[in-house]
């Protein structure tokens, strides 16, 4: 009577500190080159090497320019960050792939799509969309840099175990919907502190239904409701998608895992501590209008009236509205907006670009936009030519970038400027996300592509 | 190592907004450096200062009236990225202690990695308190760790607060995880080979 959750975590404990956490095996650790200098210093003050080196892959993706790659970085401090994670990876012996390198890209897009990502893992990283990794089946969370230094040092962190939670989506999506779309309508149902301390596993017909891609996006997102992270028990979806893969494992190995990974399932009696379900036939597509991913409604719905707000949520809520520029009440729909945003780890995958590129064919970009098509790895950007997606989004006037995190915050060059209206792929709306003074409207790749071509916030069904 | 805490008394800055999330506390331009000094001049960076570097007068770090090493908070504190600079941002400003009804898990984790105590009060235990820092910003409370009890010296109510042992033991003497997971190098080498 285990969840799935369950099996994963027990397997990987090495030992348990009495009164206190457990001491957590870590089978995959990603660095990335803002949340890691810390560490590797205190590793140095310390005099200790990294514990297995193997187990660690770095990529730098935050502070990377998404033009010019080949030129050294221009902001000298994005430099030095981005050397300095070179230089460590160097030092202690780590995998990196360094800026132009062709497995370079958002990390948690590279994880998965090179085979590093696998069902039944222990995955961290300093970083809290690390949940991305869970769409395999895989225990994924972010840490902090503390944490980051003594997984180099350990294999191990000390964590207590989180609650469990299951949401179910049953039914069917409408034509129109994406993942991100459910993500958002989850979020907005559970409010953005509403899963803290729990783990969520995600079930239910809808959820089986969903490709690798989208699964991820949906993981991706369980951290904007306070969830330590977010799994999907593994599946054929799950299997197709691994094998083959760089890093996978091949032959008879695959063979073994394969069985073990069949195992990977919350028992049918397995107890969560809280189970939801929600119905896809609810779930439209949907934008957001605050400074939280949680202040979210359906395209065609109004921001909701001050009084149907909490006493204790009253602050925040007019807070947001007066940042954002919008009244309590009104619709979102036709409001004119300045930038789009298509990428992220969240929606930088090559479907999200196919989504995107679909309902922009025909039409031609509005010409107030700016549009940022951002691929998530260099993989992703490769793929897109491949297919002659680029083409077709450079007749709709679109162009793309290379790839990084980009827009999704405001470290590297991509920056919206204050008091401009960005409809984003991204994950985060939060005040200055995006550069100081923007204002981030959420969405899906679909509503992103609608807004690109009308210029206002559109619904995307009055495309298909 | 960390700065070890055990009884601390002092006044309190009030932050009474909720979901305070980690780009407000530490926006992300100021993520670049390499090391862990001088967050605590960044700490709310955007709501302290306007563009042009200007104290923002109104709001409660630029106002001499509340001082004190006690930060009290609205309801989920700390959400959003796992950035442990929002944690080194706190402790560098100077508070050792974040009073909240609610806060974010990673932070909790970070702030207490980092010397910073995370204390969860009930509701109306955070409502009291704020209405009497208000009304005397002079108002005190006394956090007693190793008793696990919060003191709003005003009323002289109390509160007991949940900290998991370990942590608990790690604050008093001032011990990291780190030291504890190298003692452990035995029981890892051995999980290794049992579940190759
Ligand atoms: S794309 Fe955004 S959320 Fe994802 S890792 Fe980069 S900065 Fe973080």
């Amino acid at each position: 009577m285990n969840t799935l959750f369950d099996k994963i975590w027990d397997s990987h404990v090495v030992t348990s500190v009495e009164g206190g956490p457990d001491q957590l095996y870590i089978d995959r650790h990603y660095c990335h080159e803002v949340t890691s200098p810390q560490a590797f210093n205190e590793l140095r003050e310390r005099k200790l090497n990294v514990f297995r080196p193997q187990k660690t892959t770095c990529s730098p993706d935050h502070n990377i320019p998404t033009l010019h790659q080949d030129r050294p970085i221009a902001d000298p401090v994005s430099r030095n960050q981005v050397e300095t994670l070179a230089q460590n990876a160097r030092e202690f012996g780590l995998t990196h792939y360094g800026l132009g390198n062709e497995k370079n890209g958002i990390i948690h897009v590279i994880g998965p799509e090179n085979g590093l990502t696998l069902p039944g893992m222990t995955i961290v990283c300093g970083d809290s969309h690390t949940s991305t990794h869970g769409a395999f089946g895989a225990i994924a969370f972010g840490i902090g840099t503390s944490e980051v230094a003594m997984v180099l040092a350990s294999q191990c962190i000390l964590q207590p175990k989180p609650k469990s939670m299951r949401i179910n989506i049953e039914g069917e999506l409408s034509p129109g919907v994406t993942a991100k779309d459910i993500a958002l309508y989850i979020i907005a149902q559970m409010s953005t502190g509403g899963a803290t301390g729990y783990f969520v596993e995600y079930a239910g017909e809808a959820i089986r239904a969903l490709s690798m891609e989208e699964r991820m996006t949906v993981c991706n997102l369980s951290i904007e409701m306070g969830a330590r992270g977010g799994l999907i028990a593994p599946d054929e979806t799950t299997f197709n998608y691994v094998k083959g893969r760089e890093f996978a494992p091949k032959g008879e190995t695959w063979e073994q895992a394969l069985a073990y990974w069949k195992t990977l399932h919350s028992d049918a009696d397995a107890v969560f501590d809280r189970e939801v379900t929600f119905q896809a036939a609810d779930i439209a597509p949907r934008i957001t209008y605050g400074t939280n991913p949680g202040m979210g409604i359906a395209i065609d719905e109004k921001i909701p009236a001050e009084e149907t707000i909490d006493e204790s949520g009253k602050i925040s809520f007019r807070r947001a509205l007066q940042y954002m520029g919008f009244e309590a009440g009104e619709a979102l729909l036709g409001k004119k907006i300045d930038y789009v945003f298509l990428g992220s780890c969240t929606n930088g995958r090559i479907e999200d670009f196919r989504a995107f590129a679909q309902l922009v064919k025909g039409h031609r970009k509005a010409p107030h936009v700016t549009a940022w098509l951002v691929p998530g790895s260099q993989a992703v950007a490769r793929q897109i030519r491949a297919e002659g997606l680029d083409n077709l989004l450079a007749e709709a006037g679109f162009e793309i970038r290379q790839p990084g995190c980009s827009a999704c915050l405001a470290m590297n060059e991509d920056k919206v400027p204050a008091g401009k209206y960005a409809v984003s792929t991204s994950n985060r709306n939060f005040e200055g996300r995006q550069g100081p003074g923007a204002r981030t409207i959420l969405a899906g790749p679909l509503v992103a592509a609608a807004a690109a071509i009308t210029g206002e916030i559109t619904d995307p069904r009055t495309f298909l | 190592m960390i700065e070890k805490i055990n009884i601390i008394t002092s006044s309190c800055i009030p932050l009474p907004q909720e979901n305070v999330d980690t780009d407000q506390i530490i926006p992300a331009r100021f993520l670049k450096a390499v090391s862990r000094e001088g967050f605590g001049e960044n700490l709310f960076r955007d709501w302290r200062y306007d563009k042009e570097g200007k104290p923002i007068a109104d709001f409660v770090l630029n106002n001499p009236t509340y001082s004190g090493s006690i930060l009290v908070a609205g309801k989920n504190f700390g959400s959003g990225s796992s950035r442990e600079h929002a944690a080194w941002a706190i402790a560098g400003y100077g508070f050792r202690v974040v009073v909240s009804s609610f806060f974010a898990d990673i932070f909790k984790n970070n702030a207490l990695n980092n010397g910073v105590l995370p204390v969860v009060v009930t509701d109306s235990f955070l409502a009291d308190l704020f209405r009497h820092i208000q009304a005397n910003p002079a108002s005190t409370v006394t956090v007693d760790l190793a008793a696990q009890t919060i003191t709003d010296n005003t009323s002289g109510v109390s509160e007991h607060f949940e900290i998991n042992p370990y942590k608990k033991n790690c604050l008093l003497n001032g011990y990291d995880d780190i030291d504890y997971l190298l003692s452990k190098k035995p029981d890892i080498e051995a999980w290794e080979i049992s579940h190759q």
